[in-house]
């Protein structure tokens, strides 16, 4: 298990940096100065020549790269142009309540993807197996910005039970875990939970459809086995498969998050990457992209070790 | 001297047999995919929707582009404006229809682009093998490094507002998926018989892939490349919602969500209406994709 692990962290460093370097180079493909945002309209050739040599951007490519990685690797990526504030500290207040949300979406759509996935998979080719698969399909065919809009018409806008928009009563940066916040959450993390239900549904369906239908299955059912311990062997069977979907997924939600955050106005890290856009902060879009993405690589390395630890047959392959 | 004729009917009859073969499992699954109620609504759905987005000027709408500051956000079921007024009180039935031409084409061009793009890349990927194939996907692993949402609006974020440039961002973000499956099917096929026959009589490698691997892999990969569509056009109207792609005042679905966001409490109803047409493809493709993979899947 040991070895299994440190091969998969040493796998990990070449897409790490290779990353960072899409990172680095999405500013580059920015058409126009990187400069613009911070240069007056007016500025002489020597102040912008000063600034130039100032960020290093006189520098060939390859040496930026190296210096803003070294930078990188000790915490520093830069300053936000619009706040002057910390890159890594904007987006590690912002990525708190992405995750807050993740988790609460991933509560909703895996409970509910495992129980229908479940229930089709059991009950296959009957309309319960339609109506689950059939929820699944929905689930990953909405535009979850729509479904977002359609949530607010209703219990917001219509019945007035939930507010629409923001994270809290007193702005968004006290979160608690009292009805009072709680309630701000509901609509985004319903919105945020329904890909997740869908894909799930339909991966714990085709698990349990194909393990019932193993000859194991069989042999458990002949030996005189309960429902109850068949249906033990099944989740066994299934866990390692399921929980890689649902590891992918919860990466997805956090790394997803900016159009569900721009309905919501939800403050996280999509949101922060949203206004990052719009106000050409390169260095804030540059950071968040970088710390959503490592996120995404660490989630998936913790995914590889975890169905490992579970199933022993994918060390040996 | 003998020997050349003998290649050639050697070859011409291995181009033949997958050929013919090919022409009779397609009649096959045509055949089966008719005969599926739900792929059959679904593509009527979608062929209506096609149509009247290619024959919309011709259909005797209201100018899409045209408002009027007195009727602004009628209500569904106003005479004149079946489907109500937008903001500016356009004719939202005349918006969606036109909308449709542009949402459909950021939507299915990057899968369409992807698929030439990222086939040819598996296939060679797949066939020939060693250093270029890891350089090929070692490149790709790169881009899975990165969940799609987040990797298209960093890639169109950057290279700023435009239908241009969120068609190019969503084909970076299809071009790795799209070589991953053909890599992984041009792999299973790479060492089966009939190929290695065609590289003993002398073929070279491209006219093998051409000929021998290209037609035994397209199915798959082409049944993968429809399952993005729905994702796709999620993602592009996704991005025209974000204020990314399309600009106003053309109608499009996502764009024109986007700004009828502001008309929630006075008309929530025709404010939803372009996410329900956005809703409508995407859920066609996904069970079309279905239907043609169980169609394509002879065995069961």
């Amino acid at each position: 298990m040991l070895a299994y692990t440190a091969r998969r962290i040493v796998y990990v460093v070449p897409i790490v940096i290779s990353v960072a370097l899409v990172c680095f180079l999405l500013v580059h493909i920015t058409p126009g100065d990187p400069l613009v945002a911070v240069l007056p309209a007016d500025a002489s050739q020597e102040l912008a020549a000063q600034l130039r040599a100032a960020y290093g951007f006189d520098r060939p490519l390859p040496v930026q790269f190296g210096l803003w990685l070294l930078r990188a690797l000790h915490g520093d990526l830069g300053s936000s142009i619009a706040t002057g504030r910390p890159v890594l500290a904007e987006v590690m207040r912002a990525v708190g309540n992405t995750v807050t949300l993740a988790i609460a979406a991933a509560i909703i759509g895996f409970t509910m993807g495992i129980l229908l996935g479940l229930i089709a998979g059991y009950f296959r080719e009957t309309w319960i197996d339609k109506v689950a698969t059939s929820f699944a399909i929905a689930g990953v065919s909405v535009p979850h910005y729509w479904l977002g809009m359609l949530l607010v018409i209703i219990f917001s806008v219509q019945l007035n039970w939930l507010p629409a928009v923001g994270a809290g009563p007193s702005g968004s940066n006290s979160w608690a875990w009292d009805w009072a916040h709680l309630k701000y959450l509901v609509l985004p993390a319903i919105t945020t939970s329904v890909i997740p239900m869908g894909i799930v549904t339909r991966t714990v369906r085709a698990l349990t459809g194909d393990i019932l239908s193993q000859d194991f299955v069989e042999a458990l059912r002949a030996k005189g086995l309960h429902e109850r311990g068949v249906f033990r062997h099944v989740i066994k069977n299934a866990a390692p498969t399921a929980l890689a979907v649902m590891g992918l997924q919860l990466g997805y939600m956090l790394g997803g998050s900016i159009l569900i955050e721009t309905v919501f106005s939800w403050p996280g890290s999509g949101f922060l990457l949203n206004s990052a856009i719009f106000q050409r902060d390169l260095p804030l879009l540059q950071g968040t992209i970088l710390i959503l993405a490592l996120f995404f690589v660490f989630l998936n390395l913790l995914v590889d070790i975890a169905q490992a630890a579970i199933d022993p047959r994918i060390k040996r392959g | 001297m003998s020997e050349v004729p003998l290649s050639a009917t050697a070859d011409a009859a291995l181009q033949a047999a997958p050929a013919s073969k090919a022409r009779g499992y397609w009649t096959t699954v045509g055949r089966r995919i008719m005969r599926d109620k739900v792929s059959m609504a679904c593509a009527l759905v979608l062929l209506l929707i096609f149509l009247s987005a290619i024959l919309a000027p011709w259909l005797g709408l209201e100018d899409p582009y045209k408002g009027s500051m007195i009727r602004r956000l009628r209500h569904i079921g106003t005479t004149g404006y079946p489907l109500g007024t937008d903001e500016l009180g356009r004719d939202m039935l005349a918006r969606l229809i036109y909308g449709g031409r542009l949402s459909l084409v950021i939507g299915i061009l990057p899968v369409i682009l992807a698929f030439c793009i990222g086939t040819s890349l598996g296939i060679v990927a797949g066939y020939v093998g060693g250093k270029l194939n890891t350089a090929i996907m070692r490149t790709v692993d790169v881009f899975y490094a990165f969940p799609s949402v987040l990797l298209a609006i960093a890639i169109s974020g950057a290279l700023g507002a435009g239908i241009l440039n969120s068609i190019v961002a969503l084909t970076i973000v299809f071009v790795p998926q799209i070589t991953r499956v053909a890599e992984s099917v041009t792999t299973g096929v790479r060492n089966v018989d009939f190929v290695e026959a065609a590289r003993a009589s002398g073929a070279g490698a491209f006219t093998i892939m051409r000929v021998h691997i290209l037609g035994n892999v397209l199915g798959a990969i082409f049944v993968y490349a429809t399952s993005l569509i729905s994702v796709s056009m999620i993602l592009a109207a996704g991005l025209s919602f974000l204020g990314l792609g399309t600009k106003p005042p053309e109608p499009e679905w996502g764009l024109m969500l986007n700004t009828l966001r502001t008309a929630i409490y006075v008309n929530p109803w025709v404010a939803a209406l372009p996410g329900a047409m956005i809703f409508a493809v995407s859920i066609c493709f996904n069970l079309l994709s279905d239907g043609l993979r169980s169609a394509m899947d002879i065995r069961n």
